[in-house]
């Protein structure tokens, strides 16, 4: 599935602050990912690493992702299969690392009117959440439009893989 | 222009110090706020943690090697020195990667990246700089715009030697007055993250004023290295004599244009944020956020476990020596232990031929490999569960010492020093009395 396609999934809340140090602790850095994946979010959720299912969404309060440049931070989400980061505010390494590895991460002012547990579908491109559950919609900024190729392209690695391939004329 | 803000002229065409780097990064005559631009990286700062260990696997993916090695400082400092199997490897494969692609300026466990940078003079004025780690910032000190990035997009740096970077409004910090005894940089830091928040993405935070202006280098480092906890893109200090100096302290000969590299006088700020130094007490954050701050008053008494002097933030000379102030003709409490990292190979020379070392010894203090070390739970000094710890490092996060019921507070070299001696939070203008 591209990461910029529509996409569904439940809500998982978070509060404000949820720093890369409890998504990707210091103490797992050596560990393979699966394993630092297993105890991401553990000391503010620790039903979240075993309970997320592929496709669902977070939804935080302000500065989620804030502190160390870590991208495991943005992995471990992606490992779990997490489909989306909608917050308040982002940490600013956090939101590039998250678009980076192809996870959809948009500012989402509303946050506070989700409930854990309800059904939401996420329309990345044209800035679209949708609560299943209550038939609420709200418009959101999108992925900015110089990142869009990349996020399409599935991140920066394979964003890099086709621009390095195309003959030097076409770089525009 | 009527969002203009107080103070500010409107239709004003003076640039920030980030703007005037941006646009020459960038190759254009200049940038607004809001614009996004691609930049050229001057230098680009690779380590340990984010860096060969995660970048080269990419590099082979694609199929590439790197744009500049001569642009890249490459430094082991977060698993150094190895503690298991584990960190030896990531060691070794730094030293493999340095090797394979000819970089020259691999620092291989002489200090933490961020400290080396401005020690050796390595940051001229106007550099644009990608680091793959948060504090990267600590490098506008020298009037750089140092930007911290992921290692994923670090390798995006490496392949092309470009990054796409927001142009951030700019945020001016004036500090005015002298500091009374006790007082220092990390203190204004601690105040400013409980004061401006850490939702500052999309600015840049420029410090100044007469405070600024009487700091050495080190001190201006700790105003930009916490721009990362204030969520700012980067903190900067504009060029001086104090910068040319402190180049030519390091061998190395500042640019011709180097005091060029400065703010206009009509420069258009988002806001500027006046501080009177003189009225600022020694300041403490709780756990856990650096945000969490109060006068050091407020959190007097609280027993600690583990006192820690270490990190890019809290292990310079200047630090280690105020620590020694301290300590000198006292001992730290029983049952709590004082961990001292000093930031560089070339910190622990200074601080042995000076007596600051012994000082700390003498106390009772056990020193530490130069490293980041225990402030990403990486290296010794480690939190166990519960456990309470004052540290001169710059976020308190939850586990970010280690274990995730660990209660990290964080002060100043002198109040962490005070606390050691008390064996509980303590303010060191008592003992400097």
């Amino acid at each position: 599935m591209s990461p910029v396609a529509p996409l569904a999934g439940r809500a998982w809340l978070f509060g404000d602050d949820i720093d890369t140090d409890v998504m990707a602790p210091g103490l797992y850095f050596k560990a393979p990912l699966e394993e630092m994946a297993r105890h991401c979010l553990e000391a503010v959720d620790p039903a979240f690493a075993a309970g997320v299912r592929p496709g669902d969404i977070i939804v935080a309060g302000r500065r989620f992702g804030l502190g160390s440049a870590r991208e495991q931070a943005a992995m471990v989400l992606v490992q779990l299969g997490v489909g989306a980061v909608l917050a308040q505010s982002f940490g600013r390494i956090f939101y590039r690392n998250a678009l980076n590895f192809g996870l959809p991460a948009l500012f989402f002012p509303a946050a506070g009117e989700i409930l854990a547990g309800q059904r939401l579908e996420v329309e990345p491109v044209a800035g679209l959440v949708r609560n299943l559950d209550t038939g609420r919609e709200y418009r959101v900024n999108g992925i900015p439009a110089h990142l869009m190729d990349m996020v399409a392209a599935g991140g920066l690695v394979p964003f890099l893989r086709q621009r390095l391939s195309r003959p030097p004329a076409e770089q525009a | 222009m009527a969002e203009a803000g107080p103070g500010i002229a409107a239709g004003s065409t003076g640039r920030t110090l980030a703007q005037k780097i941006i646009a020459r990064a960038s190759g254009r005559s200049r940038v607004l706020p809001g614009e996004v631009v691609t930049c050229r990286a001057d230098l680009v700062l690779l380590l340990d943690s984010g860096g060969p260990r995660r970048i080269w696997p990419r590099l082979r993916e694609l199929g590439v090697g790197l744009h500049d090695a001569g642009r890249i400082v490459l430094v082991s400092d977060h698993f150094v020195p190895a503690v298991d199997a584990g960190s030896a490897a990531i060691l070794r494969l730094t030293r493999d990667f340095a090797r394979e692609f000819g970089i020259h300026r691999f620092f291989d466990m002489q200090g933490i990246g961020h400290v080396l940078l401005l020690e050796r003079g390595l940051v001229q004025p106007g550099m644009f700089i990608c680091g793959g780690d948060s504090h990267t910032s600590n490098a506008g000190a020298g009037a750089a715009y140092a930007m911290g990035l992921g290692a994923i997009e670090m390798t995006g740096v490496a392949v092309t030697g470009e990054i796409w970077v927001p142009v951030p409004e700019t945020i001016r910090v004036d500090c005015s007055g002298r500091f009374a005894r006790g007082v220092v940089a990390k203190d204004i830091m601690l105040q400013l993250c409980r004061e401006l928040g850490m939702d500052n993405a999309f600015r840049a935070i420029e410090y100044g004023g007469t405070a600024v202006a009487a700091m050495p280098l080190a001190e201006r480092a700790v105003l930009c290295n916490m721009a990362a906890e204030l969520g700012a893109e980067t903190g900067l200090v504009e060029a001086d004599a104090t910068t040319l100096a402190a180049l030519q302290a390091a061998g190395q000969q500042p640019a011709d244009d180097a005091l060029a590299w400065r703010s206009d006088a009509d420069a258009r700020y988002l806001e500027v944020h006046a501080l009177d130094v003189a009225a600022l007490a020694p300041q403490v954050a709780a756990p856990h956020s650096p945000a969490n701050s109060a006068p050091v008053t407020q959190f007097a008494g609280t027993a600690i476990d583990q006192a820690y002097i270490g990190s890019c933030m809290g292990a310079k000379l200047g630090d280690l020596r105020s620590v020694a102030e301290v300590l000198r003709g006292r001992q730290v409490a029983a049952g709590v232990r004082l961990l001292v990292a000093p930031a560089s190979q070339q910190i622990w020379a200074a601080a042995a031929a000076d007596g600051t070392l012994a000082a700390l010894t003498a106390a009772g203090a056990t020193l530490l490999p130069s490293g980041c070390g225990a402030c990403a739970a990486l290296g010794a000094g480690v939190l166990g569960e519960d456990e309470v710890c004052i540290s001169s490092t710059n976020r308190n996060f939850r586990g970010r010492m280690g274990a995730s019921s660990a209660q990290i507070y964080l002060g100043s070299p002198y109040t962490v020093a005070a606390s050691a001696v008390a064996g509980r939070i303590a303010d060191p203008r008592e003992l400097l009395a």
